[in-house]
């Protein structure tokens, strides 16, 4: 069986983590929530840093840990990614890089050293002092060693939380490599939407200690029985491929199923998969396709649920040919069209975000 | 005092009963201050106590009741000679058993307190990367720990050095074999051979200042995580 299969309870004082997921073996999976809902202490139980007794975890088939089991740390083909890098401060980072890496078969080095260095652009730190690093770059030391255990799942834990702003922009595009060009599964902690919209695949989202769903990224973000489809920052995930550059007007044409999405052009060559994000509040919704309108990008779909955001505010779940969409408009709106599920209608889209 | 009579053997024993006893001291006091620094059981106050004993007790407590308890009578004694071993009071193996106690003291308590600033996790971090409880020990916990090792070893040794009440009581006043240097001196005093107790209490007063300037002079703060 492949994927990861998760079951947890485990009491620490006053806090109750009681959390189940089944994730699929690829791709990053944030398990995403607030601050205290149990992201963390999850994700050590499932390194084995935290003993859960009566917990269940499966790799790829593979127990982990069960009631007769208990696979110690360092038993378990992990690479863990701490909030801060906790380098070794004895070690330099060339012999931080091997310390995982010469622990391991080398039968069992899927992932080279000069590739993890190259990956993510660590080359000219080798020779250093961990204390002489930038916190962006301890971190990238920090992400290639646990990359160099050549993990089954590797798990990280907010590695952008404790960076400024420049170092997580710094930060990023590496991550997306890793996603892009490593088939090694993810588990990422984090409470910052912009960072899981980003990088993520699926989500388990995490409440007080429990995890009360888990999903796709974009069936999540749209399921408006849930918290995540509510308030300012709702929206959706589409992922799209650039497919033609508008020299005239420079614009770009991202195609997705449901339709094309243009934006002001970017660098992306063709075919180049580009991530967008579409919040609720930048969707409006029309009848028909209107021609006199300033708005460049109308994508037709089909009503399939309708929710109360506020007295005034309802949000409407689209279908756009299988992609979800959210538009956040007026409830005198709402009942001037006469929306209901199942109604064909043309989402004008104001502005998007791009991601990657 | 003519300097050709000169008698170094105290010295030499002295170095040898330091280098001894610093050796045994770490072999026994890097796992003990390793469970102190680690433990959660109840037992780590009481085992915490007894051996920051030395610091406040009379070393001549100590070494009469390591003399009874090592003596023909005492049960420590009777396994000394059920396993062959004779008695240990008034030998050298005596005199490093009895320094080893005196002086751990000034062992364990650097390489805890080096232990536990070191947190848990530069381990965990070891622990994620495939090394087992050995290997996270010698590999991460010894080499951050290594000022309070390095303390540990110069206080141990000097402490040895310095020792006058528990070796008496222990060794004895044997020459060769357990006289060591402030023995030495005090018979030497008792004689009224001031020139010869000038040159051991002098050499023994430039050691210790020496000894003591490494560990508090500019740049060093070894001492820095020492209650």
């Amino acid at each position: 069986m492949s994927g990861i299969s998760a079951r947890f309870t485990l009491a620490l004082g006053e806090f109750r983590l009681d959390a189940a997921f089944d994730a699929p073996a690829r791709g990053v999976t944030a398990l995403f929530g607030h601050s205290g809902s149990g992201k963390t202490t999850l994700l050590r139980c499932l390194a084995g840093l935290e003993r859960a007794p009566d917990g269940r975890l499966s790799v790829n088939g593979e127990i982990w840990q069960d009631e007769n089991t208990f696979l110690p740390i360092h038993r378990r083909r992990l690479g863990y990614v701490f909030q801060e890098a906790s380098l070794f401060p004895h070690l330099d980072v060339r012999r931080n890089l091997e310390y995982g890496w010469k622990r391991i078969p080398p039968g069992e080095r899927r992932v080279g050293f000069d590739r993890a260095v190259e990956l993510l652009g660590i080359d000219h730190l080798l020779g250093r002092n961990p204390a002489r690093l930038s916190g962006g770059e301890r971190q990238r030391v920090a992400i290639a060693r646990a990359l160099l255990v050549s993990p089954d799942l590797l798990l990280m834990d907010e590695p952008l939380a404790a960076l400024d702003l420049a170092s997580k922009a710094d930060i990023l595009p590496y991550l997306e490599r890793l996603h892009d060009d490593l088939s090694i599964p993810v588990l990422y902690v984090s409470h910052s939407p912009d960072e899981v919209a980003r990088l993520a695949d699926f989500m388990v989202l995490m409440e007080k200690g429990k995890s009360v769903a888990s999903g796709p990224l974009k069936e999540m973000l749209a399921r408006l029985d849930l918290p995540l489809a509510h308030g300012d920052e709702a929206g959706v995930v589409i992922d799209t491929v650039a497919a033609g550059h508008d020299g005239t007007y420079h614009l770009t044409r991202l195609d997705f199923a449901g339709g094309s999405i243009s934006v002001a052009q970017t660098p992306h060559p063709l075919g180049a998969r580009v991530r967008l994000r579409i919040h609720a509040r930048d969707v409006s919704l029309a009848l028909a396709p209107h021609g006199d309108t300033s708005i460049l990008n109308v994508v037709p779909a089909t009503v399939s649920e309708i929710a109360d955001e506020s007295p005034a505010q309802v949000m409407v779940r689209l279908d756009a040919a299988g992609a979800p969409l959210l538009a956040r408009i007026t409830r005198k709106s709402c009942a001037l069209l006469g929306l209901s599920p199942g109604m064909a209608v043309f989402a004008q889209v104001k502005s998007v975000a791009l991601l990657a | 005092m003519e300097p050709t009579t000169f008698d170094f053997a105290p010295i030499w024993l002295t170095l040898r009963l330091a280098t001894a006893a610093t050796l045994l001291l770490l072999l026994v006091g890097t796992p003990l201050a390793w469970w102190l620094s680690r433990t959660r059981s109840w037992l780590k106050g009481p085992v915490g106590a007894a051996v920051a004993l030395p610091l406040v007790l009379p070393p001549t407590v100590l070494g009469f009741y390591l003399l009874v308890l090592l003596g023909p009578q005492g049960p420590g004694g009777q396994l000394t000679q059920a396993l062959g071993l004779g008695l240990l009071p008034f030998t050298f193996a005596g005199l490093v058993l009895g320094s080893t106690l005196y002086s751990l003291p000034f062992v364990v308590q650097p390489i805890q307190n080096a232990f536990e600033a070191l947190g848990e996790r530069p381990l965990e971090a070891a622990a994620t990367l495939r090394a087992g409880p050995w290997d996270r020990f010698f590999s991460v916990a010894v080499p951050l720990a290594r000022p309070g090792f390095l303390t540990a070893i110069v206080l141990g040794f000097a402490h040895t050095v310095g020792e006058f009440g528990m070796v008496l009581m222990i060794g004895g006043n044997i020459p060769g074999a357990t006289r060591v240097l402030s023995v030495a001196i005090y018979d030497h005093v008792e004689a009224m051979e001031y020139a010869q107790a000038h040159w051991l209490a002098g050499g023994m007063l430039a050691f210790s200042f020496l000894v003591l300037l490494a560990l508090y002079g500019p740049g060093k703060r070894i001492l820095g995580n020492r209650p």
